[in-house]
């Protein structure tokens, strides 16, 4: 008997505490926003980063008088990394908490997984870091109405990276190593073959998960190209850029934000990582607007470390959820949905952007230069 | 034996009523999107935990695969249901999820269930990778992306299809139990040499248990990926198998009871906790650790509720000249 009375009052304990965790109902003079990030979880990382940024957004703009005189408060909660568990943090943000906008999930599945939750409460979500094309967009092409962005999506990479091959660095002509199994892979492939303007010499194939390049690396070898576009994660591009410049490839090797790990540095050897290039979504070495600077500063002094790129996406995507807020001149998250779709010319510290009709910002991206595996320059690569 | 006798029909009355009940909050809208959401999670847990119940606490055979078969299903049911979005590709998608899974579980049960304890868990892990690996690298599925944009099936409410599939499994695997098979099942459990000396065929029943428990699996997994749209192979992981683990291991192995129990307890400590963000998974295992420390052989040990029993017990306390009101006791 009283193993069993110990055993209630410790349950019973264990959930006041929970309950002690609960927030007030809103009021007029605040705004809510809504956090739906992987907290726990296989990418804890990406959801921390973001919510740190999130975090001090918030912070600086109640203290700046907050949107339009209301204060935000931020209701954020944990989705586990788990798609099932975003979906229902997505309906509990929107029906029982009645927040005007969603920031999260990080990942594309799991925004994905949201979609159905939000479209049916018609609240808008902002995802800071979900990039697969389909994200905002659904099967037939058809743009879902209240999902939106502030990371580029995959396909503009291609576009900016073949601007950068042509523009920056003058190449005529490129070889393209491409992996067929992914479709992060396929999906740069093409969007780089419909814009780089010079000659696509040859185009060659490896699967995820292969270690040796060899054959593929000998026949490109004598070829002549001046570029090699390598659309492909940090573990194989790795061991390309690797094996290619010990075989004496010295052309330049271009990638995607897939390529933005330190274990790429690791697989291919600092001294072989020379002349290589990819696309970030936000570099500390270049300023893609005014505030980036500003926002350098301030998140050293909250944080005392140098922020990343998730970092800066989740504080734009509370900004940009600020300036749909006053454009539409309310909090509600019908009226912030269409501000949302309308916004053009926002000033966030990734780069200034225009949300299109697809809910893509159109805005520029970094292109990081790697040079003896360090980051050595980062340029600004403006859409056109 | 006749088909509706008192016990049946006490049941009957049971599932009737929980369904009025649920259907009632629902229209004065006490249950809103939120918790019918919450509500639908644990109706699926339930079905994951009856099926691998019936594997662990029936057979006795440690499985840490039950992932890899809900996989199926959900694949199954994803890739037929966005071809076809009618009601009849729906069922068409579980239905092929019931084949996939049964026969993949048929070849991988008859090498496997050899083994024995830690190996067969291993064995039954190593599976569930290769399912989700193969799903991960296979063109239909999608590869890594997942599909998305499965439709949500309308032609009833969901919350009603899976209150549906909860009953018609709980049922199935409950009666499984029951049976002369059952027993040849639940005898393994209790002493294998003891029960292949009295001349039963072990594997076969091992097999059996796995199979049906694979297939409950499948149908959870249809279940999951019509409701949430979007399904990606990371869903389907280890740690998914260790949840339905943590549920059948909660209520108390071998006792379904305890299962629903443990769904219907965990799924809304799951659902309370959402609100203190940081906090929920160190509560939520706090709770888990004390539970198990003070009732170590989970919430109902290998009791089961029955209505037999409690027929009987009054009978004896009226024949004792005892209380007679209608408590409930199990």
């Amino acid at each position: 008997m009283k193993k069993k009375l110990g055993l209630l009052l410790v349950l019973s304990s264990v959930l006041l505490l929970g309950a002690c965790g609960k927030e007030s109902g809103s009021s007029s003079d605040t705004i809510k926003i809504g956090a739906n990030l992987e907290l726990s979880g296989a990418v804890a990382a990406y959801g921390d980063a973001e919510l740190q940024g999130i975090k001090l957004a918030v912070k600086e703009i109640n203290a700046d008088g907050g949107i339009d005189g209301k204060k935000i408060e931020l209701v954020s909660k944990d989705n586990k990394s788990d798609t099932a568990e975003a979906a229902s943090v997505a309906t509990s943000l929107a029906t029982k908490d009645k927040v005007s906008a969603i920031v999260g999930p990080a990942t594309s599945g799991a925004v994905k997984a949201s979609i159905p939750a939000v479209t049916r409460a018609k609240v808008p979500l902002v995802t800071p870091s979900g990039t697969d094309d389909a994200v905002t967009v659904d099967a037939k092409n058809k743009v879902q109405e209240y999902i939106f962005r502030t990371c580029y999506q995959d396909s503009f990479q291609g576009i900016t990276l073949a601007n950068y091959a042509s523009k920056e660095l003058s190449a005529k002509s490129a070889i393209i190593i491409g992996d067929n199994s992914s479709d992060y892979a396929k999906g740069l492939t093409k969007s780089f073959k419909k814009q780089f303007s010079g000659k696509i010499v040859d185009e060659v194939n490896f699967t995820s998960g292969d270690k040796d390049f060899q054959a593929i690396l000998t026949k490109i070898k004598n070829m002549d190209f001046d570029v090699i576009y390598l659309p492909g994660y940090y573990n194989e591009a790795g061991l390309i850029i690797k094996q290619a410049r010990e075989m004496g490839i010295t052309q330049p090797i271009l990638g995607a934000d897939g390529f933005g790990d330190a274990e790429l540095i690791k697989l291919a050897d600092a001294k072989n990582v020379n002349d290589v290039y990819y696309t970030a979504h936000f570099s500390t070495k270049a300023d893609a607007t005014d505030k980036t600077k500003d926002f350098i500063a301030a998140f050293k002094k909250e944080y005392n470390k140098e922020p990343s790129a998730f970092n800066a996406l989740g504080y734009d995507s509370v900004y940009l959820i600020k300036k749909a807020a006053e454009d539409a001149k309310s909090t509600e998250p019908a009226k912030i949905t269409t501000a949302l779709a309308k916004v053009k010319g926002f000033e966030g510290v990734t780069g200034t952007m225009s949300i299109d009709k697809d809910h893509n910002p159109e805005k520029a991206a970094v292109v990081v230069q790697l040079t003896n595996g360090e980051e050595s320059k980062a340029t600004i690569v403006e859409p056109k | 034996m006749k088909l509706v006798n008192r016990h049946t029909f006490a049941w009957l009355i049971v599932i009737v009523i929980s369904f009025l009940a649920i259907e009632g909050l629902v229209s004065v809208g006490i249950l809103d999107v939120f918790y019918e959401m919450a509500l639908v999670q644990i109706g699926i847990n339930i079905i994951l935990g009856i099926g691998l119940n019936l594997i662990i606490g029936v057979s006795g055979q440690f499985s840490l695969g039950h992932a890899g078969f809900m996989a199926i299903g959900a694949y199954s049911v994803g890739i037929v249901y966005l071809d076809n979005p009618t009601v009849t590709g729906f069922f068409l998608g579980v239905l092929l999820g019931l084949v996939l899974s049964g026969v993949v579980a048929l070849l991988i049960g008859i090498p496997t269930l050899r083994l024995k304890g830690d190996y067969l868990a291993i064995a039954t892990l190593g599976v569930s990778e290769i399912i989700r690996i193969a799903i991960t690298n296979m063109k239909i599925t999608n590869g890594a992306a997942g599909i998305s944009g499965i439709p949500l099936f309308d032609a009833i409410p969901m919350r009603q299809l899976v209150f549906i599939f909860v009953v018609i499994v709980t049922i199935i695997v409950v009666n499984y139990v029951r049976s002369s098979d059952g027993r040849a099942t639940l005898s393994i459990r209790e002493n294998e040499i003891a029960a292949e000396s009295m001349g039963i065929n072990t594997t076969k029943y091992k097999v059996m248990a796995f199979v049906i428990g694979a297939m409950t699996a499948s149908i959870a997994g249809g279940l999951y990926a019509s409701y949430f749209n979007t399904i990606v192979p990371t869903n389907f992981n280890f740690m998914k198998s260790v949840d339905i683990l943590i549920i059948v291991v909660f209520g108390g192995i071998g006792s379904f009871t305890g299962t629903f129990v443990a769904a219907l307890v965990l799924g809304i400590l799951n659902t309370l906790l959402q609100d203190v963000s940081d906090l929920r998974m160190i509560i939520y295992s706090l709770a888990l650790i004390i539970i198990m420390i003070f009732k170590p052989s989970g919430l109902l040990g290998t009791k089961e509720f029955s209505f037999s029993k409690l027929f009987s017990k009054k009978i004896k306390k009226a024949k004792k000249g005892g209380s007679t009101d209608g408590s409930v006791r199990n």
